[in-house]
């Protein structure tokens, strides 16, 4: 059995919300109290947009011994695919929401009900995270209490977060890393969680410019190269952490340096979780997490984590089973902004679309951004964007749609990366 | 004359700024200045809105703040972040 928080004191803070402080004890005590009245059900998808409730929310349904599913994307026909393959299932909100089952508003008054800090026995199911499959068919992936405890602990290790540090962090929390780096770093290393997500560059330098030291700030590169082109300077910190897509090491430094402080990287995959960390600027092989290994077995990298093997996309050079270089991404991920998708998917999806005969996505010239070429005589290019809006994520949309006659399929059928390339520079 | 769904001086030059900044291939000229940039309309996502944010910062020096819990508020059209604009921009 493993505890919920590390936090030594029910004195101590918990979180910080619009500039108020939330003790370890007051947090407890609404757990214990949203436990009291959530619903019967086997599965909760929370929703929760603040990240304290979500906190309260998963502490609760872990209570009750409830399965907490983390949807990617709010979009609605995301939801409805992922929500759609489970019974016995509610939403735990605190916004309005259109999601196709029942509804149960995050109460705006919690009855406080006294409550030690619970614990939990390691192969409790916790969270189920999701990554869309070849078909377009989300794929469910459920992580253990114990492997989010055990993950949890090692990458605070090897990172050196200190107890009671400032947690700022500018990523959903309903991803794999948000829940690892920002809820489950907290509640195991006794860290102050921060309940706003801030959005623009300015609020988050202002957020964390108003937080007591030492200061965490859990983020991606997207926004660590948006900050540091702000002018005006940043705030210090003690500890800056990216994931969710590789950053390149003159933009590492480039943060340290404007952050006086360490940044860490965590490599990760939705199907397991948080694999391996490294400090960039210092090494720039990646260290697996306690309990991660790492196996080939001809071209493919498997890694093992709670007893489970699952395949690694990407390519990588082990130098033993807990030691990496990372040497590409697999090219049929798509990572936009930590949202995860396959090109496969996403081609599925475009090729439902009604009247559209032919499909494909593809990356932009500067491989930023995904745009797509697609036979459907008698759409336009804003007939099929309003068609995608609502089946795929917003980081995917298209950034271009090319109308064209046909597609250079080959005679088994396939679209080769050199007949894309020729397309693509022929429009 | 400015009328109800066409771009003033001023917006015609943040929507050219739009464009340039994310790349897009709609004609700056073609948006409607009340039709929602985020979500559907140009379908612009939060990380477009940021990269906007700095080039807004970098060509007004204004810097967008949340001002509320929805951060996308002053995106709601070309026309309410003009105003944004031009209002912090004034002070």
């Amino acid at each position: 059995m493993t505890a919920l928080l590390a936090h030594a004191d029910p004195a101590l803070v918990f979180a910080r919300r619009g500039g108020r402080e939330i003790s370890v004890g007051a947090f407890l005590a609404d757990v214990a109290g949203l436990a009291a009245v959530l619903p019967q059900g086997r599965f909760v998808a929370n929703l929760c947009q603040d990240r304290y409730r979500f906190a309260v929310g998963f502490a609760a349904a872990l209570c009750r011994g409830q399965v907490t599913l983390l949807p990617p994307s709010e979009a609605a026909g995301v939801l409805a695919a992922v929500l759609g393959g489970y019974q016995d299932v509610y939403a735990l909100t605190d916004l309005a929401v259109d999601v196709p089952v029942p509804v149960f508003a995050y109460p705006g008054h919690l009855l406080p009900v006294a409550c030690e800090n619970p614990a939990f026995p390691p192969d409790q199911v916790a969270a189920v995270l999701f990554t869309s499959g070849s078909t377009g068919t989300p794929a469910a992936h459920p992580r253990s209490w114990g492997l989010l405890v055990s993950a949890a602990a090692s990458a605070g290790q090897e990172m050196a977060v200190a107890k009671g540090a400032s947690l700022v962090g500018t990523v959903p929390h309903q991803h794999s890393y948000g829940l690892e780096s920002l809820v489950m770093l907290a509640w195991r290393h006794g860290l102050v969680l921060q309940a706003e997500r801030p959005f623009y560059a300015s609020d988050i330098t202002s957020l964390l410019a108003d937080l007591p030291r030492p200061r965490v700030l859990v983020t991606t590169p997207v926004h660590l190269r948006l900050l540091l082109a702000e002018a005006g300077g940043l705030p210090p910190a003690d500890l800056v952490i990216s994931a969710t897509a590789p950053l390149e090491l003159a933009l590492a430094e480039a943060a340290e340096a404007a952050f006086a402080a360490p940044l860490h990287e965590i490599y990760g995959c939705s199907e397991a979780g948080q694999l391996a960390s490294r400090r960039p600027s210092r090494r720039d092989e990646w260290r697996c997490l306690d309990g991660i290994s790492l196996r080939q077995d001809g071209s493919a990298t498997l890694v093992s984590a709670d007893g489970v093997e699952t395949a690694l996309g990407d390519i990588i050079e082990l130098s033993d089973s807990r030691h990496f270089r990372l040497l590409g991404r697999n090219t049929d991920m798509v990572n936009i902004a930590g949202k995860r998708s396959s090109l496969a998917s996403l081609n599925a999806q475009l090729q439902a679309v009604a009247d559209v005969v032919d499909g494909v996505f593809t990356w932009n010239a500067a491989g930023t951004r995904l745009e797509a070429f697609v036979v459907a005589p008698g759409l336009t290019a804003e007939n099929i964007r309003a068609a995608l809006r609502g089946r795929i994520d917003p980081a995917f949309m298209p950034r271009r749609v090319r109308l064209v006659q046909s597609l250079p399929r080959n005679p088994l059928g396939k679209l080769t990366c050199a007949a894309l390339t020729a397309l693509q520079a022929a429009v | 004359m400015i009328g109800e769904t066409l771009q003033s001086s001023q917006e015609a030059e943040l929507a050219a700024l739009i464009m340039k900044t994310l790349n897009l291939e709609t004609a700056a000229d073609a948006i409607d200045p009340q039709a929602p940039l985020y979500g559907e309309g140009l379908g612009l996502d939060s990380i477009d809105i940021l990269e906007i944010a700095l080039a807004v910062s970098q060509t007004y020096g204004v810097k967008l703040r949340a001002d509320d819990e929805n951060n996308t508020a002053i995106f709601q059209s070309l026309r309410r972040l003009n105003q944004e604009i031009q209002s912090r921009r004034a002070v």
